[in-house]
């Protein structure tokens, strides 16, 4: 520890700190514009520099390791003449056009300006300008107000992992530009507009619809992956006009996905429901609540007369809240039916845990870890802010392997790869228990038959990551998760785990995946395999969040009834009978129970669109309809509290319940690997223009193959293929995907031009188009 | 032209003979014996490194720093790889003696980098070599080709345990990467600009090992020292500014050239040497260590010996040895545009205070240049100056201001004069 003393405030900080991390603890403030605590130190903008007692001229904070004794002035003459020299050369060239700038009233430059700034400029020569680049649909730039201090350059390169931004130019002529013809793609680049001090990056979608200051701010928790990340919703006149991240070091530290930050779009599409709406004589009519909710209880009730209750089923998205989950699920059971399920791209339901799966640990502690496997996942577009801090893990040191489907780069360094068909994922994790057992010397459990298992270096590369390391974690994706021998692959992947002194850990794929289990909304399985006579969907657009499309379309066509609880008309007007507009998360209350396990409540931001109602109160109201019992609730917390009776924590595990016998099975024929693209998540990222006009959602409907299969099925790189699984049928351009294994055709799910297609991890015909 | 006075650097080098930058020529007239002695009569490393501080051998780079206090800082004991590394990007202008010792002495720095090599416990150097001067690259390759076929340079020199790799590179003309953090980043490939210090290259260096980086003229310097003494060294020149040093003479001067004399040579002396001034005119004033030094009128000039310490104390620096000579027929305003627009095109554009001061600078004097300054301009140009001094990243900052300082300190009529009457004094325009 060294005593130093700042502005006359004597203090001791840990050696190595900085002087802007000693002014930090003690609350003085340095002004600074290139200095971010998550970034490296650039020591550029110069607009830090303070008074160092003994040293000639000033230093900036920022970089200036403390030494035992020194005594620092951050408001001294010497500190304040250099601050506003500086702030005098940032605004020579600087537009001063903050009336029409977005950053206008939330820019640090035009904040110490006030304090810093001449009222009048001597700089009297003409101002710089710059041209504006084309950084894709999210982010927006006007870059003659760019003061170069590097933080939208050195988040992408050393957060996003890729650098794509960069400085090319020398002195006045430097500017922040993209590679020749390149976008920024990163799927969490939305964090650069928070970055920027100035107006130069700020939202392409929110541009010049608001003033910051016109702005509420309300606390929220993303709707997407399960990693349950903060959000500041911004709203004017009831509408959500910005997402920005709220800092919570323990789960999105201060970022945010570009999901989470632009998905707000959808909130206001033109698509979102207002009225209840019911089906009659083919045509649909305008109701109103009661008359609605009346036709779907005595609907119900009708069918359950005539065909029994398990003739019901209720599906679900994870990333309903969990009270909405707990009373569709008590709605249910007073009907006598327990044929309620949010796994909806689930394939394969064998799995029974002790608790419902999670991460097995916290986030923090996860990415803590000496040594990580993950275990099928396209972690980049799964979980982004997990992806980003097992790069930063890997950076201080962490080894990361995977056993996958795809070499997808997760921009970072592999210690081991181990890349597979994706119906032979079991077999790849056989293969790593294999290698650990060799070099252990150790046996594999009952259970785990190895027999006809091949070990290969891929295999013993991943195996050696957890050699000599303490802390190790392993992690199911949802590629895993949806994998047909989905308990199979836990079994195995548990068994690894076992061996080599990991936790094992399952990645939450939506916003409530964790509250779905805790709720009891999970159990049912496949309700679409065998048709039901009547299905309650929430949130669910069963083309688009199934994992198989054409299977789940053609159970709710044929049923008598199909009651749609849902904030956009688009799909269910095609087959639902009624229609009941609830509210998306922005315009509840609920609970999402995050990856580790952690509820995080919220309330509605915005009060809820025409006569749009809380999913929760329409399942309270229907309860109180059928006469069902314990539905008095009169708020959303005394559901949540019910549900979370006790400790939570005690109700998590990642256990089977029964040994699962797994054993190595061979494969052959072309084989599809079918995932949900990043922005085909759920309702709303589906309907936000600004990520559907993104890269990653623009080259999600492509067909990829490896060159060996795409010679194989003589295709080629930039044709076009037509797929085929059972009646479905879908053509699509083709790509070339060399980080694929032999024989397997990358066709993604969800989308509008493959929703018909079957399942995702299935044969697939494919020929040329 | 190159006049060869009282050599270290070019002892012995015919410049006549087009072979005498060669191996033989140069083992010929004492080259290799340092590297000799040191391996086959085991002198150590800390042996020599006193032997270079006895020397008093200052960095002839620019910066004057002790050289034999530099070799000492690098951590020998550490277990990593280190690197030495030869900052050839000789971009100051006015300065054109790195040149000139790579094309026609390039044994001379490749033997004074392998005893820097041995003595700091170092096996790779590389030699980074400004872009513009692309024959003087392939010479220098030449030369290393000639030193692995002796023996002198690769693996088990002279069949001892020590190895020493060196490499040349060549960049593409930044004068910022003449800066010795912007030399590392441009070697490693990314853009040429200054890291902030600390750490300095000493233990965070090239791909962030500890790394000594000296000028050409330095490490050419070091055989002399080590063959014939530290002592005999200092004593070509004075105390504190030991040995001979290499000034490029250009300007209004009738033998410009690269001029090897014992620092201390009185300034009277060298002008002479050089032919005195050109067409007969009037010395009117000298900028004596590259166009960053403060420029020094001709009575204070005249006064000075040629050594670090007197031109400090006439309220200038030696720098790299590159003495500008202006008759009385040049421009000041002029003059300062021209450097000052240097600065302003060779700022790296990292750090604020340089990439907006440097043009802000440029563009005020500019304009008093062209007729339209203002009264207010020269306490404008001395405020801004002040506020880029000091407050930047690297010296670059320091060097655009200098000039400035310079001039005005001396010249101020000038500038009033070109103001107030929107013409200039000097006869020549």
């Amino acid at each position: 520890m060294l005593e130093i003393e700042i502005d006359g405030k004597k203090l001791t900080v840990p050696g190595g700190s900085t002087v802007m991390d000693a002014a930090h603890s003690v609350g003085v403030h340095i002004p600074h514009f290139c200095y971010h605590k998550k970034l490296s130190i650039a020591a550029n903008c110069r607009m830090c520099l303070v008074q160092v007692e003994k040293a000639p001229k000033p230093l900036p904070a920022c970089a200036t390791p403390v030494t035992d004794g020194m005594k620092v002035h951050t408001h001294s003459d010497m500190a304040v003449t250099a601050q506003k020299g500086v702030m005098e050369f940032l605004l020579i060239n600087h537009p001063l056009d903050c009336p029409i700038c977005d950053q206008g009233g939330e820019c640090q430059l035009q904040d110490l300006a006030v304090g810093y700034g001449g009222s009048a400029s001597r700089y009297e020569e003409e101002k710089r300008v710059v041209p504006n680049k084309n950084l894709g649909p999210l982010i927006s730039t006007d870059m003659t107000r760019c003061i170069h201090c590097s933080r939208c350059v050195r988040f992408t390169e050393e957060i996003a992992g890729y650098q794509e931004l960069g400085m090319p130019g020398r002195g006045e002529h430097t500017e922040v530009m993209t590679f020749i013809g390149k976008t920024v793609d990163s799927e969490i680049s939305g964090n650069v507009i928070d970055l920027c001090p100035v107006g130069a990056l700020t939202s392409k979608p929110f541009r010049y619809s608001a003033r910051a200051w016109e702005l509420s701010r309300r606390k929220s928790v993303s709707p997407h992956d399960g990693l349950g990340a903060n959000l500041v919703v911004q709203v004017k006149d009831h509408r959500v006009k910005r997402v920005l991240p709220l800092e919570n070091e323990a789960i999105n530290e201060c970022w945010i996905a570009d999901r989470d930050r632009f998905s707000y779009e959808a909130l206001n599409s033109e698509e979102r429901l207002t009225k209840p709406l019911i089906k009659q004589g083919g045509v649909w009519q305008e109701a109103d609540w009661q008359s609605a909710l009346e036709y779907v209880v005595h609907g119900l009730k009708d069918i359950i007369a005539n065909h029994g209750a398990d003739s019901i089923a209720a599906v679900a998205t994870e990333q309903a809240t969990l009270e909405e989950l707990y009373l569709l699920k008590q709605l249910f059971a007073g009907l006598g039916s327990q044929n309620v399920e949010t796994r909806l791209r689930a394939a394969d339901f064998g799995l029974k845990t002790q608790g419902a799966t999670w991460l097995g640990q916290s986030i923090v502690d996860f990415v803590g870890s000496d040594a990580v496997l993950v275990v099928g996942s396209t972690l980049r577009k799964e979980q982004p802010l997990i992806a980003q801090r097992l790069r930063q893990a890997v950076k201080k040191g962490a080894k990361l392997a995977i056993v996958n489907s795809h070499g997808d780069d997760l921009l970072t360094t592999l210690a081991g790869e181990l890349i597979v068909r994706p119906d032979q994922l079991v077999e790849g994790v056989l293969a790593v228990i294999k290698a650990v057992t060799e070099a252990r010397g150790v046996a594999a459990p009952a259970h785990i038959d190895l027999a006809g298992v091949e070990v290969t270096d891929a295999a013993r590369a991943v195996a050696a990551v957890f050699e000599g390391k303490d802390k190790t974690s392993i992690a199911l994706g949802n590629l895993a998760q949806q994998n047909p021998r989905y308990a199979e692959l836990h079994a195995a992947a548990a068994a690894l785990a076992e061996l080599v002194g990991a936790k094992l850990g399952v990645f939450a794929a939506a916003a409530n995946s964790v509250g779905a289990q805790l709720a009891g909304a999970t159990g049912a399985g496949n309700v679409f395999a065998q048709p039901k006579k009547a299905y309650v969907l929430l949130n669910t657009e069963v083309e688009f969040d199934t994992a198989n499309g054409a299977e789940a379309l053609a159970a709710v066509q044929q049923a008598d009834m199909v009651v749609a609880l849902g904030s956009f008309g688009s799909c269910a007007l095609e087959h639902a009978d009624v229609i009941l507009p609830v509210s998306p998360f922005s315009e509840t209350s609920g609970t999402f129970v995050n990856v580790e396990g952690k509820p995080q409540s919220f309330n509605g931001v915005v009060r809820p669109l025409g006569e749009t109602r809380p999913a929760w109160k329409v399942f309270r109201v229907l309860g109180n309809l059928l006469g069902l019992e314990n539905f008095g609730f009169n708020s959303s917390e005394e559901v949540r509290d019910l549900v979370l009776a006790g400790d939570v924590a005690a109700k998590l595990s990642n256990a089977a319940v029964a040994p699962v016998a797994v054993k190595a099975q061979a494969a052959s024929g072309v084989v599809r690997l079918g995932e949900v693209p990043i922005y085909q998540l759920d309702m709303l990222t589906r309907r936000a223009p600004a990520l559907q006009a993104t890269a990653d959602a623009l080259a999600a409907s492509q067909l990829k193959a490896n060159a060996a299969t795409l010679a194989k099925l003589g295709l080629a790189h930039g044709g076009n293929a037509q797929v085929k699984q059972g009646a479905g049928v879908a053509t699509l351009a083709v790509a070339l995907d060399a980080g694929l294994a032999d024989d397997v055709v990358r066709v993604a799910a969800n989308l509008p031009a493959t929703r018909a297609l079957g399942a995702l991890t299935a044969a697939i015909e494919v020929t040329q188009a | 032209m190159t006049v060869y006075v009282k050599g270290v650097v070019f002892e012995g080098v015919d410049f006549d003979d087009p072979n005498s930058w060669k191996i033989d020529a140069y083992i010929k007239r004492g080259g290799y014996a340092a590297l000799k002695k040191i391996l086959q009569e085991g002198i150590t490393q800390d042996a020599i490194i006193a032997e270079m501080k006895a020397s008093a051998l200052r960095g002839r780079g620019g910066a004057g720093f002790p050289t034999g206090l530099k070799w000492s800082f690098m951590p020998r004991s550490f277990p990593g790889q280190k690197y030495l590394v030869c900052n050839t990007d000789e971009g100051e202008p006015g300065t054109f003696k790195d040149l000139d010792i790579i094309v026609n002495n390039p044994h001379a720095l490749i033997e004074g980098m392998i005893i820097g090599g041995f003595a700091m416990g170092i096996s790779v150097g590389y030699n980074y070599i400004h872009g513009e001067v692309f024959e003087a690259y392939q010479r220098f390759e030449a030369a290393l080709e000639e030193a692995r076929a002796a023996g002198f340079l690769g693996e088990r020199i002279l069949g001892t345990d020590f190895s020493f790799q060196l490499h040349g590179h060549h960049g593409y003309g930044a004068y910022i990467c003449g800066e010795e953090t912007a030399l590392l980043e441009s070697l490693e490939g990314k853009k040429g600009q200054p890291r902030f210090k600390p750490p300095f290259p000493a233990s965070f260096g090239l791909y962030g090992k500890p790394t000594t980086i000296n000028n050409t003229e330095t490490f050419a310097s070091v055989p002399y020292i080590i063959r014939e003494g530290g002592q005999k060294f200092l004593e070509l020149g004075k105390p504190n500014n030991g040995g001979t040093k290499l000034f490029s003479v250009s300007g209004h001067v009738n033998r410009p050239g690269n001029y090897e004399i014992p620092l201390g040579t009185p300034f009277s002396e060298l002008l002479e040497m050089c032919g005195g001034m050109r067409g007969g005119k009037k010395l009117k004033a000298v900028i004596p260590g590259g166009s960053s030094a403060p420029v020094l009128p001709a009575d204070i000039m005249m006064q000075c010996t040629m050594d670090y310490d007197s031109i400090a104390k006439a309220g200038s620096m030696l720098g790299s040895g590159a003495v500008i000579v202006m008759d009385e027929t040049t421009c000041m305003v002029k003059a300062l545009e021209r450097l000052s627009y240097f600065y302003f095109e060779e700022s790296c554009g990292q750090c604020t205070p340089c990439r907006e001061g440097t043009g802000w600078l440029y563009r005020v004097v500019h304009r008093i240049e062209h007729g339209q300054g203002r009264a207010e301009d020269l306490d404008l140009l001395l405020s801004v100056g002040a506020n880029i001094a000091g407050r930047t990243i690297c010296a670059l900052g320091d060097a655009a201001v200098m000039p400035v300082q310079g001039m005005l300190k001396h010249f101020r009529a000038e500038f009033e004069h070109h103001i107030e009457h929107k013409n200039c004094v000097a006869p020549g325009y």
